[in-house]
């Protein structure tokens, strides 16, 4: 019976865990869109004086565990250029920027594997290449792109436990907090797990219904 | 006016990939309301020579003029002359992504800056114009081949053009589509649309063509009204072209 008392009385402040994980993943998956997306169409149509540095950036989050750019931003970077970021916006600002690595590739891929018989056809109708990317190829390969996206939702949900490490109140913070406290250790953990696997399933259930919605008969992953 | 008697005029196009010289200075010019035909084996530059016209091949060498106006050279302004150009491909290009209204619709809002209103309306009568009206919520994935491509004219017809390439538009297609798609070309012939087709169907180019140019190595090797082609012995090389076709062809 105590230990029911106990859980109840910690559970709203490990549930509060929810808003600061899914506030990280969104940066994730935001950041991924607003500078992976642009980097991809850098890395496809730009010039070498912009696909070089794009690639650079992608090699540099990418080669890095998350917790060495984490301890990299947190303890160097950020307090040395003068920032006095709180944990959370350091967490979410280099998932945000990891995730643009990744998240460049997948669209790249993505715009890449749109036949370039698009790109003539619309430029055979007096569309300028920016117009043709915009109301052609984009469309067209944000469809294709979709399914791998929606499949970075889990890994970025999973790697923002890593938080934890510079104290960020994420779920897995929350729940050690709680342990240290009661000394009560497997039911929280179980319950903090059990809120990563509901994020988790909720989350996918979301993209997968978006790309139903958005899908086109015979075009892209709903094709056959 | 000397130069309002043309509405496309061809000057010495060169084109080479590499070491390669697929177009070895071509000129011809085109009166409103002809269809000109191209004939010759596979690799004699016919379609290299259309993607000049419109430049989504630039050319070498040499000169495209639309109403006495460089469509060479021409910097951002090629995107005008492309509206005025339409083009027709072997493998359709249709957008994938879009219905068979909205392929067409898609450049009169974009570009021409069309209302969704007036789009629909225009793209609508142009399907109409193709025997595509019944088909357009389809995708171009539900289409057949000679379907896809009606459309994909009905595209190129909404921009008003002043002419319309034709890259061998019946290729990817099997007798049957081919015959539904060349019928949509032959009265387009007769509406008065300038046309410039490349094509290996030689009953389309004796029945349909004001001119057929025949081409060889690069170059114009003869040219002339298909009466005249056929009947004239000193054009002995395209008669014998033409004359292979129809053999194995049957007709």
């Amino acid at each position: 019976m105590e230990l029911i008392s106990i859980l109840l009385d910690w559970f709203p402040y490990l549930l509060r865990g929810i808003g600061v994980t899914f506030g990280l993943v969104l940066s994730s998956l935001g950041l991924g869109v607003i500078i992976g997306l642009p980097m991809a169409l850098g890395q496809v149509y730009g010039s070498r004086l912009v696909r070089v540095p794009i690639g650079i950036y992608v090699w540099f989050f990418r080669g890095l565990p998350i917790l060495v750019l984490l301890f990299l931003f947190y303890f160097g970077i950020f307090p040395g250029l003068g920032f006095d970021l709180s944990a959370f916006v350091v967490g979410a600002v280099v998932l945000g920027l990891r995730g643009a690595a990744y998240q460049s590739q997948i669209f790249r891929g993505a715009i890449q594997s749109v036949g370039e018989g698009q790109m003539v056809a619309a430029q055979s109708l007096g569309m300028d290449r920016l117009c043709a990317v915009r109301s052609i190829i984009l469309p067209q390969s944000m469809r294709i792109a979709l399914p791998g996206w929606s499949n970075e939702y889990p890994n970025i949900l999973t790697d923002s436990a890593v938080c934890y490490a510079i104290g960020v109140a994420e779920l897995l913070t929350r729940a050690s907090q709680i342990v240290a406290q009661t000394y009560v250790t497997m039911p929280i953990y179980l319950a903090a797990a059990g809120i990563f696997i509901l994020m988790n399933y909720g989350g996918m259930k979301v993209l997968h219904m978006i790309e139903r919605k958005i899908a086109i008969p015979g075009f892209g992953s709903g094709a056959m | 006016m000397h130069t309002d008697e043309y509405i496309l005029k061809v000057e010495d196009i060169h084109k080479a990939f590499g070491a390669n010289e697929v177009l070895r200075g071509v000129s011809f010019e085109v009166k409103k309301g002809e269809t000109l035909v191209f004939i010759g084996s596979s690799g004699t530059g016919k379609s290299t020579l259309l993607r000049c016209i419109n430049q989504l091949t630039p050319p070498d060498r040499g000169r495209v003029w639309l109403h006495g106006e460089e469509v060479t050279n021409s910097g951002k302004r090629i995107n005008y002359f492309r509206q005025r150009i339409g083009m027709v491909f072997q493998n359709f290009f249709l957008f994938d992504h879009l219905t068979a209204l909205k392929n067409v619709e898609v450049a009169l809002i974009r570009v021409k800056g069309m209302s969704k209103e007036e789009a629909r309306e225009k793209a609508l009568a142009e399907l109409r114009q193709v025997g595509m009206e019944d088909w357009a919520g389809h995708y171009p994935a539900e289409l057949s081949g000679g379907q896809a491509q009606r459309v994909s004219i009905a595209r190129a017809l909404a921009m008003d053009p002043d002419v319309i390439l034709f890259d061998e538009p019946t290729s990817a297609l099997d007798p049957e589509l081919t015959r539904e798609v060349l019928e949509v070309m032959r009265t387009l012939a007769q509406q008065g649309m300038t046309m410039l087709v490349v094509t290996h169907e030689m009953g389309f180019a004796c029945n349909v063509a004001n001119r057929i140019l025949f081409m060889e190595h690069g170059v114009i090797a003869e040219q002339g009204a298909p009466g005249v082609l056929l009947n004239d012995p000193q054009y002995s090389r395209v008669k014998n072209f033409i004359g292979q076709f129809l053999e194995y062809n049957g007709d």
